[in-house]
């Protein structure tokens, strides 16, 4: 079995994804010749033609807006937004039409569109390119909203969100495209729209996505060798939540830590949060507790080590839920 | 899909004698005449400009190297379009202002911005710490094209404040909006030349077309050569030789001198070249040819000027030995002032993000603040 990155797995999978179906198209900017600047379509201009991943003129209201009548047309279009940053001059296509288009024409227009965006920080980078708007998307009807944190999931994951017929904000976290893992291409993954325990343990719950996932299992190892068991969870979807494994999780332990990287001011654990006191208010021995990003613009990189949630501050929630 | 005979519709005539592309100072240092523009200057502004392409691409060279040692997160350089650059802001009065890109180094130099403030963004020790009301250079603005639409308000402001067209040429201003030839496919800048057109705003937008936005080349923004576009908006559009600063000067004056007079905006094109990657972060051989790269070279923004200011005996040897010093000078500053640049504190990070602090804000401040310290002594 091959060693692969998560960019890597990324490609194969949109590779797959076009052999299977001729209407699905990669657009978005320098994602021809270049394969994009974090190479995920690395090639596949090459090998699908100029009509199939269209390298688009410099504007992201444009990539989404047209995406709109190729989707119309029936065509998948798999949009690629360069960095997080630059969502928004397309946020008004995608959050006024793509989201809503479905719902207008009582379903005779659904919109099977994916938008990939690159997430979140660490890479040293200059304003724009270290952001993590999930919410603003997940906060949106009508649009459906994932994030990856693996290689294999994001073989899978990327297959299954172009297959689905709904629009997908799909989200990978840039810091891990170059971490590595087994990918066996025949096994039957999970369903797109599921969360799953990556880690098992008694004592604490932490939920995770995207590029928190690794910080959370490493908070985990840490843990242990402290004696502190903690149960990993990596959420993959954000919009709709799956709470199954959730709740389960949380009636065992009594005790829930939601990391990510964006602010936590009405982030995904506010809303994670709200969601287990509902289901699990007898069995909660603390308050769930949220770690991420402050509520400040992204810093320059120069202090984003400091900004970012780390093993530290995981730990130091779970601390505090455990000395409830 | 594409059209590769396309791109001949783009470029101007090589033999230089097309009468679209304004060009007074040929890339072998000739002068030359354009009927419509003519440079005024002496050769003492000459070797000034001369001095600010050098110490322009000393400060873009140290940086990019800076960035190779691991000094820098990442650095655009503007290696290749120093004479634009240097060409319009040296148009520009001290009460005009300027919006800028990423990459408007040789501006940021003319307006008396200190470099290390520029190196300190790409750094990632803040995001620009320069004042922009003092020196008249704003921000750089990293989104594409948003700084676009900034300027044509900052042009009305000057029209409500009654500095457009007053006759006092000590008051009257204008704005200068910098982008790039991919920024022109935005939304936001067709927006503002629809706004500067119907408000006859005292703007002047100069694209700088160095023919590639990261790998993507112009035929993939425009299908007629990009000033063309200017009259479809209502305003004149003018293609000048970007890699010649006296051109460059001559056509952005020109142009910010209708603006303030009140006559509106103009559209300035200059044809130039990204000779170097996008960024440090970029691979231009994954896209690119090298003979394009070649041709590009013979027509170097520096080498003319040098060529002109030897044949015509303007400038010495000790004229030119001063400069190298100078470019040395601040080749140190700049390397020296980058290494010893302090990181900043993550606590300031909470101080500016509202006029008026929020008490949440300065809550989590503080518990950060004591979170932090209950690590000290722990190591
Ligand atoms: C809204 C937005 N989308 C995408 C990017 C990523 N990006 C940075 S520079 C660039 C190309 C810009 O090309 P051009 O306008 O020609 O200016 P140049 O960099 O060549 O000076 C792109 C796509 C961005 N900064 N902002």
């Amino acid at each position: 079995m091959a060693q692969l990155t998560l960019a890597k797995a990324l490609t194969n999978g949109l590779r797959a994804a076009m052999e299977a179906d001729p209407k699905v198209l990669i657009m978005g900017e320098d994602v021809g010749k270049l394969g994009g600047v974090f190479r995920v379509t690395d090639g596949l201009q090459k090998d699908f033609g100029e009509d199939r991943v269209i390298d688009t003129p410099l504007a992201e209201s444009g990539i989404l807006g047209t995406a709109v009548g190729l989707a119309i047309r029936g065509y998948r279009p798999v949009c690629e937004i360069q960095f997080d940053g630059f969502v928004y001059p397309a946020y008004d296509q995608i959050v006024s039409q793509v989201a809503k288009l479905h719902f207008r024409s009582q379903g005779k227009l659904p919109m099977p569109i994916v938008i990939r965006i690159p997430f979140g920080g660490g890479i040293g980078a200059v304003e724009h390119h270290s952001e993590s708007p999930e919410a603003q998307f997940a906060h949106t009807a009508g649009l459906k909203v994932v994030a990856v944190s693996n290689p294999v999931d994001g073989y899978f994951m990327i297959q299954q969100a172009i297959a689905s017929d709904d629009p997908v904000v799909f989200f990978e976290p840039k810091r891990r495209y170059w971490e590595k893992a087994e990918l066996d291409e025949t096994t039957a993954p999970p369903p797109l729209h599921s969360s799953r325990v990556v880690r098992e343990g008694t004592d604490v719950t932490v939920l995770a996505y995207g590029p928190m996932v690794k910080t959370a299992l490493e908070a985990a190892l840490a843990a242990a060798e402290e004696g502190r068991s903690l149960e990993v969870i990596d959420l993959r979807t954000l919009s709709p939540l799956d709470m199954g494994p959730v709740t389960e999780s949380v009636r065992k332990t009594g005790r829930a830590v939601v990391v990510h990287e964006a602010v936590v001011n009405l982030g995904m654990g506010a809303e994670v949060a709200a969601r287990i006191t509902e289901s699990c208010f007898y069995e909660l021995e603390a308050p769930v507790m949220r770690v991420g990003g402050f509520d400040t613009p992204y810093p320059p990189s120069r202090v984003e080590e400091e900004y970012l949630p780390n093993l530290d501050r995981v730990l130091d929630a779970v601390d505090r839920s455990l000395g409830y | 899909m594409s059209d590769p005979a396309l791109a001949t519709v783009f470029e101007p005539s090589e033999d230089g004698d097309d009468p679209e592309l304004v060009q007074l100072l040929t890339p072998e240092g000739e002068r030359r005449e354009h009927a419509d523009y003519s440079c005024d200057l002496d050769d003492e502004a000459i070797r000034g400009f001369y001095r600010d392409l050098v110490l322009t691409r000393r400060i873009d060279t140290e940086a990019t190297a800076l960035q190779r040692q691991g000094e820098l997160g990442i650095w655009a350089a503007c290696l290749g379009q120093e004479a634009a650059q240097v060409g319009s802001a040296r148009a520009m009065l001290p009460q005009d202002f300027a919006f800028p890109t990423y990459r408007e180094h040789g501006v940021a130099w003319c307006r008396g911005v200190d470099p290390l403030y520029l190196l300190g963004l790409f750094r990632g020790v803040d995001q620009g710490g320069w004042d922009p009301r003092e020196t008249g250079f704003g921000l750089y603005t990293i989104v594409i094209g948003a700084q676009t639409l900034h300027a044509t308000g900052y042009a009305m402001g000057l029209q409500r404040d009654g500095v457009v067209g007053s006759g006092d040429e000590t008051k009257d201003a204008a704005v200068i909006a910098y982008f790039g030839d991919g920024a022109t496919s935005q939304g936001d800048v067709n927006e503002a030349f629809i706004w500067a057109s119907v408000f006859n705003a005292p703007v002047v937008f100069f694209c700088q077309n160095n023919q590639w936005a990261i790998s993507e080349p112009i035929e993939r923004q425009t299908r007629i050569p990009l000033y063309q576009r200017a009259l479809g908006f209502g305003f004149p559009g003018v293609r000048v030789d970007g890699n010649d600063v006296l051109a460059c000067y001559a056509v952005t004056q020109a142009a910010l001198r209708r603006a303030r007079e009140g006559s509106g905006p103009t559209f300035v094109e200059a044809y130039t070249y990204r000779m170097g990657a996008h960024t440090t972060s970029d691979d231009p051989t994954r896209y690119r040819l090298n003979d394009e790269l070649d041709r590009w070279k013979a027509k170097d923004p520096i080498a003319r000027v040098k060529a002109y200011l030897d044949t015509s005996k303007a400038a010495d040897d000790d004229f030119f030995d001063g400069v190298a010093r100078e470019s040395d000078e601040i080749a140190t500053h700049v390397r020296d002032g980058c290494l010893s640049m302090p990181d900043p504190s993550v606590l300031s990070i909470f101080d500016h993000v509202y006029a008026e602090q929020t008490p949440e804000l300065a809550e989590q401040k503080e518990q950060y603040a004591a979170y932090l310290s209950s690590f000290e002594g722990a190591h």
